[in-house]
């Protein structure tokens, strides 16, 4: 399909890696200097936190206990890890996590994708009106809904399941909406060509609009399995068997357990923040790109 | 199998066709409801339905013990006007919403800007600013507990070693909406300056090159080219910012849990507490609507504001 290759390369374009504007520095060495200095200090206050952390999730907890402003007050040890992980908790609510994240990116990507085809393209009747409560339902906030929300979990009997967890999150309308205006933006005669070969409505959708969407799909994908991830307020609310929670739940739990014992917080922390350093480091150029491909950025 | 025969028989002649032909050529062809079903679904029942849901028991005493509910119209509403405790949350809502949108959309300005100069090292730029943003909040707030530890937290470590007084970072009343601000700029500027780094990266150089050529000076055109240029940008962070901290919960109760003295509590905690911790579903859901209403007279207020400028 040679029509994908442009579209494609358009979507890319505004974020491939390019140099920045030399000339905002002009040629003078003094401004260089000033913002490479200005921008270290900014990097090194943001990872400072971070540094902090990992340094501390590697004593003992008498030694983290010392005063001083040394990182490193007394011997490295794996000791904090060790004593997380024969807990056993974190793996547990590392695995919810993704099971938990990984069904309701599958799931809000499979049907807003299908909405979003349906709002772009349908003819059935009542698509206008649907389409604007949709738009208008953005402007709900989800924080306001759980109060009714787990009243209807306590009368489907569905409190302390995985399904309360994971169905309400997959209605994300914003994405809709998102996936709906880059589908606007598809010229419909590629579709045309494909309806009077007699192709059918759903291989129409999968076979030429799909593969054109691809960078969207993607972009939608990451912020949705991102949101999932770190949401917090409904399944805090929803769960109570500590086997059911999700890492952010789990961790809070036993926040003030861990009294004054920082080294194992830091290391259940960092346990908990690699999965997605490690899709950040892998995936870094698609997430910079999909800000501005979500039609967020470039406005 | 001849008795279902008929039915695979042409309608009756009176009768329209069951499927319409379709209208080749019109463009009027498209995609049935079919394809938007399987969201309507859950939209309408973990959506719609709550949203109505909600509306209806905040005029009711609904409440989560196994007593009958019954109609007590708007009761709730006067109640919550009344309530000390609403307009105190209300008021510590809107101060974290002004102590966290500025510094949230002026770093990320800040941090764009000079990432967007094309110094060598992009990515580590670009992990350093965004890689809290990924962060689950109970992590960055287990990290940012430990900063604000009393007696060897880094910060006070810090302070000392300036020769300051130690900081009741989370003890102070009149420090730990402060320190709650910090933490929350930390962890989720990267998401605004990933918008306006992808807003600089977009931007037409043709009027920077002009303005170089008639000799203006790098601030000159930061100023007068560059700044200009993300004018709709910096409206869209901020409006989108000012929202998300409204709506601050998460963050706030798992490192203070509203104190101290309930100097950090904000409106959703409040929620939170008369829904799950006092039974009250009704009173909650009065209260949600309350917040409900802030939320859609700022972003009206945003849309009128922003709109009258251009």
């Amino acid at each position: 399909m040679s029509t994908t290759t442009p579209v494609a390369r358009t979507m890319r374009r505004p974020h491939r890696e390019t140099a920045g504007s030399p000339l905002l520095l002009g040629h003078g060495r003094l401004p260089r200097v000033l913002a490479g200095t200005a921008l270290t200090v900014l990097a090194a206050v943001w990872l400072l936190p971070f540094l902090w952390a990992v340094a501390t999730s590697f004593q003992s907890e008498q030694d983290v206990a010392k005063p001083g402003l040394s990182p490193f007050k007394g011997a490295f040890t794996l000791d904090a890890y060790q004593q997380i992980l024969e807990r056993g908790n974190v793996t547990v609510w590392a695995a919810n996590s993704f099971l938990v994240a990984g069904l309701v990116t599958l799931i809000t990507v499979v049907i807003s994708t299908l909405a979003a085809y349906g709002f772009s393209r349908g003819t059935f009747r009542g698509r206008r009106a649907l389409l604007a409560v949709t738009v208008a339902a953005v402007m709900v906030p989800p924080q306001l809904l759980v109060v009714p929300l787990f009243e209807q979990m306590l009368m489907f009997n569905l409190v302390d399941t995985y399904a309360a967890m994971i169905l309400p999150q997959v209605v994300a309308p914003m994405m809709v909406f998102i996936l709906k205006r880059f589908f606007d933006s598809i010229p419909r005669e590629l579709e045309e060509a494909a309806r009077l070969d007699g192709a059918s409505e759903v291989r129409v959708f999968l076979s030429v609009v799909l593969p054109l969407s691809r960078p969207i799909v993607a972009a939608v994908s990451i912020f949705v399995f991102i949101g999932a991830w770190n949401n917090f307020m409904w399944p805090f609310i929803v769960t109570n068997d500590p086997d059911l929670m999700t890492l952010p739940v789990g961790l809070a739990t036993v926040k003030d357990a861990f009294g004054i014992q920082y080294a194992q917080a830091m290391a259940s922390a960092l346990l908990a923040a690699l999965p997605l350093i490690v899709v950040f480091l892998l995936f870094q150029r698609r997430i910079v790109s999909s800000v501005a491909t979500t039609g967020l950025g470039g406005a | 199998m001849t008795t279902i025969a008929p039915t695979g028989a042409p309608a009756p002649a009176g009768e329209p066709p069951v499927v319409p032909a379709p209208r080749r050529g019109t463009g009027r062809r498209g995609p049935g409801m079919l394809f938007v079903l399987p969201f309507a679904v859950p939209f309408a029942l973990f959506l719609v339905w709550p949203v109505v849901q909600g509306l209806w028991m905040s005029l009711t005493d609904s409440s989560l013990t196994l007593r009958d509910t019954s109609f007590v119209g708007l009761d709730n509403y006067a109640e919550a006007f009344g309530d000390p405790d609403v307009w105190s949350s209300l008021g510590n809502t809107v101060f974290f919403t002004a102590a966290s949108s500025v510094p949230l959309v002026l770093i990320a300005l800040a941090m764009a800007l000079l990432v967007h100069s094309g110094l060598a090292g992009q990515w580590v730029w670009r992990l350093s600013f965004f890689a809290p943003y990924l962060l689950p909040v109970t992590v960055v707030t287990l990290i940012w507990t430990w900063l604000y530890q009393p007696e060897v937290g880094l910060g006070n470590e810090l302070l000392g070693s300036l020769g300051l007084e130690p900081v009741g970072w989370l003890s102070d009343e009149a420090v730990t909406m402060w320190s709650v601000a910090a933490l929350t700029v930390w962890w989720t500027v990267g998401f605004n300056f990933l918008l306006y780094l992808a807003a600089l990266q977009s931007l037409p150089s043709a009027y920077d090159e002009a303005a170089a050529l008639d000799g203006a000076g790098a601030w000159r055109r930061l100023w007068s080219v560059t700044l200009p240029q993300l004018r709709r940008t910096s409206v869209l962070v901020a409006m989108l910012q000012i929202l998300a901290s409204l709506k601050v919960f998460d963050q706030i109760y798992i490192l203070t849990k509203g104190g101290p003295n309930g100097s950090t509590r904000p409106i959703l905690e409040y929620v939170y507490d008369i829904g799950f911790t006092g039974y009250r579903l009704g009173y909650a859901s009065a209260v949600s609507y309350v917040f409900f209403a802030l939320v859609i007279v700022v972003s009206l207020a945003q849309l009128r504001l922003f709109r009258q400028e251009d």
